[in-house]
């Protein structure tokens, strides 16, 4: 399981205040809290806290200084995600993220490819998100099929069928598990498969229950990535659990220990 | 017309931990050698695909006391030294070409001579004496006794960086902290079980020992005694360890010669069963191709007992190394 913690975006107060102030603390704080939690990359994003590209690079220097853990870029912006690869030391990162809009692909495969960066393609397009399964289907081929031509090697392609809130758009979650089924379809082996998991939560009041009960689930398609809070000891027990369960792990007494111990000699 | 052979060839994303055992002089020790064994990048002899960087090497087992179980064809070629276990392990490196010497405590056992902490650390210390390879120390296998041998073996044998077993799901504790006070490899031992092989990996790691300190013993089983259900174990541990499973991607070691040489079809005589042949030729035999199936499975420290198993087993290695062997 690739996990990919969430925490060092300017959507938390503390970090959005962090960067305006070019206060390295609450940032490397969280850098190492979700290392040492097993995070297989650090999801860094200055969100609406800024638009200069200067902003990017500082945040992953700073989150470079503190753990060697990959770096995840997450921007809509181009230039922001380019000043966040440059500013790295060499170590591997992420591209967060492309959708399905060619013009998009155009910049951002090359982009991987040239910084040797995975990328997280959403199976969104210009038509808005996909209502239903086919679209996210659709979507997901297009941006796989495109990364490929463009030379990036398939295991650095990682999907994501878009989650939706459970409470407003309820039908919407099992058109993602359906998704994440046939995307495990479209390559062998699979291309990996990631959600943002928070979105599915968004204003419920049983958080915590709903994204392990949805991880759970996705897994069992064939999910093998997620963006989410890897300081939730419940989740990633479910987690070690459900990849147990698929026979993906030895079994031991402590294996909740051990896929802890493993994520964090892996991040 | 031509057939195009599909390329089989697998990478794996992680490798094995590279593990060295024995401290030179310019390491704080005083051995004239180290051993290093692990680093694979593939599984055994798949040389067309990733590295084998280190072959597998071959410990030979000495005791603190004479070895009176041992079958008299395996205790022959020990017979005058085995009293002393200093000129017992010389014998074995100069003569037989051990890469290490597997000291056993079997004279601490409470059923036998019940020898004191500091009887076992003596001996320790003169094995270390005699001979410059390695050292592996094996306890006496009671666990109460070996939690009272080993602090002061550990301490004594200090700075050798020498490789002590072993640590079990139940008892790991003691061991633990010596190995990491005094700088010690450890021998992770489960009974055939590889969820047990894993639990004790992880019960060490959680107390803060680091990965790279410790080998996995699986159990070993002789030809004919289980030996496939280690090694469908032995494989496992090794595909989930070489697919990023840090927790068991570890070298493993086999403990040949104690399992083979009890086993009749190594030691009854030919007088006993007169169909299965020259009993000389034979009991090696088992040993070596017990130890060939090992080798075969991952193994990356043998321990044996037979000169003679010993001279094929090491030819076996150069060969499926690429080597060639020797005759």
């Amino acid at each position: 399981m690739i996990l990919i913690g969430e925490r060092i975006n300017a959507g938390f107060k503390d970090i959005a205040t962090a960067i305006r102030e070019k206060n390295e603390a609450p940032v490397q704080t969280w850098a190492r809290k979700q290392a040492q939690r097993g995070a297989d990359y650090l999801d860094v994003n200055i969100g609406a806290a800024s638009r200069n590209p200067e902003d990017m690079a500082w945040l992953v220097e700073t989150v470079q200084a503190a753990v060697p853990t990959k770096i995840s870029v997450d921007s809509t912006n181009i230039k922001i995600l380019e000043a966040g690869l440059e500013a790295r030391d060499g170590r591997g990162a992420l591209i967060n993220s492309t959708t399905a809009d060619p013009g998009k692909l155009e910049k951002l495969v090359p982009l991987a490819v040239k910084h040797n960066a995975s990328l997280l393609g959403v199976a969104m397009d210009e038509r808005g998100s996909p209502p239903d399964a086919d679209r996210r289907v659709e979507n997901g081929a297009m941006i796989f099929m495109t990364a490929v031509e463009g030379g990036l090697d398939p295991d650095r392609i990682i999907l994501d069928p878009i989650l939706m809130p459970l409470k407003f758009m309820q039908e919407q979650a099992r058109h993602v598990l359906e998704t994440i089924g046939q995307y495990t379809n479209l390559s062998d082996p699979s291309p990996h498969i990631s959600v943002g998991l928070s979105n599915i939560a968004s204003k419920t009041t049983q958080r915590s229950l709903i994204l392990r009960t949805f991880l759970v689930m996705a897994i069992g398609q064939g999910l093998d990535a997620a963006i989410c809070d890897v300081m939730d000891d419940e989740l990633i027990a479910a987690i070690a659990t459900a990849e147990l369960i698929l026979n993906k792990e030895i079994y031991s007494d402590s294996y909740v220990r051990a896929f802890r111990l493993k994520a964090g000699a892996s991040g | 017309m031509t057939a195009t052979i599909p390329d089989v060839k697998k990478s794996w994303s992680s490798v094995i931990n590279t593990v060295t055992i024995g401290a030179t002089v310019e390491e704080g020790g005083t051995r004239t050698s180290a051993i290093t064994i692990g680093g694979e990048t593939t599984l055994p002899v798949h040389h067309f695909e990733g590295e084998v960087p280190h072959p597998p090497v071959v410990a030979m087992e000495v005791w603190d006391v004479p070895a009176e179980d041992w079958p008299d064809l395996v205790k022959e070629p020990f017979a005058e030294v085995m009293t002393d276990p200093g000129a017992w392990a010389k014998r074995c490196v100069d003569e037989y070409g051990a890469q290490l010497i597997c000291l056993r405590l079997a004279g601490c056992d409470p059923n036998g001579e019940n020898r004191s902490p500091d009887e076992a650390a003596k001996v320790a210390k003169r094995v270390l004496e005699s001979v410059g390879v390695p050292l592996i120390i094996w306890g006496c296998g009671n666990t109460d006794k070996d939690n009272e041998v080993f602090p002061v073996v550990a301490e004594a044998v200090s700075g050798e960086n020498c490789l002590l077993g072993t640590i079990t799901e139940d008892n790991y504790k003691t061991l633990t902290a010596l190995g990491t006070a005094y700088h010690h490899k450890l021998i992770a031992e489960s009974p055939v079980d590889i969820n047990m092989a894993k639990q004790v990996n992880i019960l060490a790691l959680d107390i803060g020992f680091p990965p790279e300190n410790i080998l996995i013993y699986p159990s070993t089983g002789a030809l004919g005694y289980g030996i496939e259900y280690v090694y469908s174990i032995m494989q496992r541990l090794r595909i989930a360890g070489l697919k990023g499973d840090k927790v068991v991607a570890m070298p493993i070691l086999c403990d040949i010669g104690i399992e083979v040489w009890g086993v009749k079809e190594a030691k009854a005589s030919e007088g006993e069963v007169p169909e299965w042949g020259d009993a000389r030729k034979r009991g090696p035999m088992w040993e070596a191709a017990t130890a060939y199936v090992y080798l075969l499975a991952g193994a990356d420290i043998l321990i044996m007992r037979h000169p003679e198993a010993v001279r094929a087993t090491k030819e076996t290695i150069a060969r499926l190394m690429g080597g060639g062997g020797t005759s």
